[in-house]
């Protein structure tokens, strides 16, 4: 189990901006106000799209039966991520003490079935506090069968989600990452004109295969991600990160630490950048090509830049005809606002507010480059308040996290979901191509209108005949066609003069109240 | 609105078009003891019974006038009256229909003087409606042989008011409801809830809800259909409030029962969709004078969030639809409303209502026709029976299955589509064969400059062609 001083180490992070302030920048979760993941929630997102790994959540069954088979991330190979591995402690293993043998046991089948190249155990919550020593279980699992078996210990109780990311990370750094040196460049990526750079990309999920919208042209510039940390990566790639020149930072800072740490022991500088917009995905080519000093790359770089612009905002101009002018209010979390509001400019959208709960000071002044000054930002990420601003700004959509989703779709407010849970791929210059796809999609969509619209006998006069009467037209007709055929059965015949209940009939129980409402509505649609 | 592009080619490849004795014989298995008698050879009666028996999974009545050699060449009107009489003899049944084939009308049949002339010669069985109808093979659809067939019936056995001094409103709850081919019994049995929740008593015709339902009766076998309309119901349809028709196709049906009854007509397309099931509720307002019932508007609301939850999934989505014309304009309007794209819309045959289906171009033809056109279309969605699901498979797409027959799958016949729970699960169950299917994926990409184990490359490479059409229906 983590001591309290590990906890604070962690939460101490030098290379992030809310380190600076008084408190730390992950404040403690607020009972009864809190809607965020735990500790093992942001240790297991951040390391499960390690694809070959076997990963057993060692616990009962709430820790992984509620949070296995996240399908956003993507695989290109390997599948034994999607596996879902738990020891499911019982009573039993909790009060006799048997957990820790039953992890054991646990390692040993996953190794026996899937022979995996390693194993990683999630410690959680219940045997973090019976006191399972996970580390020397771990320990002496490696040590009997000779596969790395490595301990994450995340208890769900250590903090947020946030600080789960961070543990993950230092797990990697202290047990995987200078393991193994990178194979030599295989026969079909040499190339004798260009020098081939290793980089790593750390913070990166492939959610939905979308950094296959970028990977292809990191390979042709001569740039071998030797491991993404940890979207489609394998083991062991992860073992060679050390030997990266230059590492970049995707969007999120949850795993700042690894970059810190890499550059501290191993000396590799780091940058931050996104691969989210047209501009974003340029700058993050640059940056590449700047810190790694060679000015044949850079000079490369520029050409593919314009290249792949000029392609995709050739393919864009059909799509801004029909975005130009919307109005959006972003709500993000993880992405960079800044970032995603320089692509919607792009294609001629109006940014009118802007979420900036989780934005850097250096975040909100490009904001406010970008937006002017008087840009409206959101702290209060409330339902209500943000419905509130979509309705006081007029926005067309709300793009936000899939947690916000169904508070938009209930208020009948376009949505686009930007989450990692989300389906569709936005990164590199393709992606924007399905970001406008998105949404267009949603804002052109006819269902708006049909959700929005009442219901059409809504715009009907209320009729007497709800209180057991029937209408004036249909006496009329009754009339009538009691004059065309005088014969007929009286019995059916008396079925349309409806008896009301006696509570219902005038001056009966219960009449007045029905029936003020209901003259009410009358006299108001009366008066228009 | 829509351009239609007639059959240009010889070969008819992977048949869309069910014929007309088909469709006939459906419309009078609606019907309380009834017996369709196709008047043809025997094969024509053996391939509708099979039609029948692998979609609804029941035992189906249905006879042949067992044209041979001799009779198709020298006349085979003592083959109606025999056969009618067979029938008459051995199983009593209420109504009896005798449908043409392509055969008969060929050779110049005319079944309504054979009817007329087995009267004559058998007053006996002066109780048995017996109908005759022209649903030649070579002519039509399922569509149209039902209508036709239905409106034949309508002639000959709803009584004209003034003879039977029959009057509209008579009976005050009671509302007929003419119902097309596309309503299944699962429809129906909707169908009836929505209207008792608004006191109203539907009388369909005809009701397969009642016949067809696959329910198991007391009497282990019968010769004839056990449940559907009566025949007694007919002569009461003049006293009905109002008469609700469901499809365009059963236009005529519905201008003989009002000109026999002078019951007033409401026409509704179809009820697929928000929309359109909005116009059956308002119709229903009109005509009993009840307000909504609460539950009602609890399931348009339902339905407003599934079309929320699902618009994500349905729109601008490339749909292909393959159905005869009143259920592809039914689709059309269901997926259009969702904001989806019909490129492609194959039917059967010409009829009046293609023009207006809101679609650029629908294509009179085949299941190839569709492959073709939804090819050309990059089309992401099949809707279709289940001849389409082998295009489905070769389109790389998903399929949603609908209309006639259905026989690779279990109770397709009992599906509910309509009202606003139906359209609610239809939805959901495009929006669902949408995200199992993994074909908009970002295709994988493997760098050249890979790390990854040596054996993950071959393996992955091996798996990857052997995706399958997923289905729902």
């Amino acid at each position: 189990m983590k001591t309290t001083k590990d906890i604070a180490a962690l939460l101490d992070e030098p290379a992030c901006e809310h380190n600076k302030k008084e408190k730390s920048g992950c404040a403690k979760p607020k009972p009864g106000a809190s809607a965020g993941g735990c500790a093992f929630d942001g240790a297991q997102i951040a390391l499960l799209p390690i694809a070959d790994v076997a990963h057993i959540v060692h616990g009962p069954i709430a820790c992984a039966g509620s949070s296995w088979d996240n399908r956003g991330t993507r695989s290109s190979g390997a599948d034994l991520y999607r596996i879902g591995m738990t020891t499911d402690l019982t009573e039993q293993d909790i009060v006799m003490g048997r957990s820790e043998k039953r992890l054991f046991h646990a390692i040993k089948q996953a190794i026996d079935t899937y022979s995996p190249p390693a194993v990683f155990i999630y410690n959680t919550c219940v045997p973090a506090l019976v006191g399972d020593d996970i580390n020397a279980v771990c320990k002496n699992a490696q040590e009997l069968w000779g596969v790395p078996v490595v301990p994450i210990d995340s208890a769900g109780f250590y903090g947020t989600k946030n600080l789960g990311n961070r543990i993950a990370g230092d797990a990697m750094v202290k047990y995987v990452i200078g393991t193994r040196d990178p194979d030599p460049v295989p026969l079909a990526g040499q190339r004798t004109d260009i020098k081939i750079h290793d980089v790593n990309l750390i913070g990166e999920y492939n959610i939905a295969g979308e950094f296959w919208h970028v990977l292809p042209l990191l390979d042709e510039l001569g740039l071998r991600v030797l491991c993404t940390l940890s979207g489609d990566a394998r083991f062991r790639e992860v073992q060679t990160m050390h030997k990266a020149e230059v590492n970049m930072m995707v969007c999120s800072k949850a795993m700042v630490n690894v970059a810190r740490k890499l550059q501290q022991q191993y000396g590799t500088p780091w940058f931050e950048g996104s691969f989210y917009g047209i501009t974003d995905t340029s700058m993050a080519l640059r940056d590449f090509a700047k810190s790694l000093n060679d000015d044949d790359l850079i000079a490369r770089t520029e050409a593919l830049i314009l290249r792949e612009e000029t392609r995709v905002r050739k393919e864009l101009e059909p799509w801004k005809a029909r975005l130009k002018g919307k109005r959006v209010l972003l709500f993000t979390g993880g992405v960079k606002s800044w970032s995603v509001i320089s692509a919607l400019q792009d294609l001629g959208m109006v940014v009118v507010a802007t979420g900036t709960k989780k934005s850097t000071e250096e975040d909100k002044a490009r904001i406010r480059e970008l937006m002017g000054e008087d840009t409206v930002m959101i702290d209060d990420g409330s339902p209500k308040a943000l419905l509130k601003i979509v309705h006081d700004y007029k926005a067309d959509i709300l793009i936000a996290g899939g947690r916000n989703m169904y508070t938009a779709l209930k208020a009948k407010v376009p949505f686009l979901d930007i989450n990692q849970e989300r389906e569709f791929g936005y990164e590199g210059y393709q992606g924007m191509l399905e970001l406008v796809r998105q949404l267009a999609l949603t804002i052109e969509s006819p269902v708006w209108e049909a959700v929005r619209a009442p219901a059409p006998w809504k715009n009907l006069k209320p009729s007497p005949a709800v209180e057991g009467w029937v209408t004036t037209a249909g006496m009329q007709e009754v009339e009538q066609r009691k004059e065309q055929s005088p014969v007929g059965n009286q019995n059916k015949e008396r079925c349309l003069y409806e008896t009301p209940h006696p509570s219902l009939l005038p001056g009966g129980e219960g009449a007045n109240t029905l029936k003020s409402t209901l003259l009410n509505v009358i006299e108001e649609v009366n008066n228009g | 609105m829509a351009d239609v592009l007639k059959r240009n080619k010889a070969l008819s490849v992977n048949p869309l078009k069910a014929s007309q004795p088909i469709g006939g014989s459906l419309a009078t298995l609606g019907f309380n003891r009834a017996m369709p008698m196709l008047h043809g050879s025997q094969g024509c009666t053996a391939f509708a019974k099979v039609f029948f028996v692998r979609h609804f999974r029941e035992p189906i009545p249905l006879q042949s006038t067992a044209m041979d050699q001799g009779s198709s060449v020298m006349g085979a009107d003592e083959n109606v009256r025999e056969g009618i009489k067979t029938i008459a003899e051995k199983s009593h049944p209420a109504l009896i229909t005798i449908l043409t084939t392509g055969l008969a009308e060929t050779q110049g049949a005319d079944v309504h003087r054979n009817v007329r002339e087995f009267r004559e010669a058998n007053p006996e069985f002066a109780d048995i409606a017996v109908v005759g109808v022209n649903t030649p093979d070579f002519t039509g659809s399922v569509e149209t042989g039902f209508a036709a067939t239905l409106t034949e019936i309508i002639r000959a056995t709803v009584p004209d008011a003034k003879v039977a001094s029959t009057s509209p409103g008579k009976r005050k709850k009671q509302v007929t409801v003419l119902v097309n081919y596309m309503l299944t019994p699962g429809d129906l049995e909707a169908l009836r809830d929505i209207f008792e929740q608004f006191q109203l008593r539907p009388v369909f015709v005809p009701d397969l809800s009642d016949s067809l339902d696959g329910c198991l009766t007391d009497e282990d076998f019968s010769p004839v259909t056990i449940g559907g309309t009566p025949m007694s119901e007919m002569a009461t349809l003049g006293d009905s409030l109002a008469t609700v028709v469901i499809g365009p196709s059963l236009a005529k049906a519905a201008e003989v029962l009002e000109e026999k009854t002078g019951v007033p007509t409401f026409s509704i397309d179809h009820l697929y969709g928000l929309k359109a099931n909005d116009a059956l509720v308002s119709a229903l307002v009109e005509i009993s004078g009840n307000d909504v019932p609460e539950r009602i508007e609890r399931q348009r609301s339902q339905l407003q969030d599934a079309m929320l939850d699902t618009h994500f999934m349905l729109g601008q989505l490339r749909i292909a639809i393959a159905a005869d014309a009143d259920l592809l304009n039914a689709f059309v309007d269901l997926v259009q409303e969702m904001g989806a794209e019909v490129v492609a819309a194959v039917t059967s045959c010409n009829v009046p209502l293609l023009s207006r289906i809101p679609v650029d171009s629908i294509k009179i033809g085949d299941l190839e026709d569709m492959e073709i056109i939804g090819r050309t279309n990059k089309v992401q969605l099949v809707i279709g029976n289940s001849h389409a699901v082998d295009t489905a498979e070769r389109l790389g797409t998903p399929i949603l299955r609908a209309g006639f027959p259905l026989f690779d799958i279990i109770g397709g016949y009992q599906k509910t589509w309509i009202g606003y729970r139906g359209t609610r699960q239809t939805l959901f169950d495009l929006a669902n064969l949408v995200i199992n299917y993994s074909h908009e994926e970002i295709p994988v990409y493997h760098s050249i400059y890979g790390q990854k184990p040596a054996d993950e490359l071959a393996k992955f490479d091996s798996n990857n062609n052997s995706n399958k059409t997923p289905s729902c229906h």
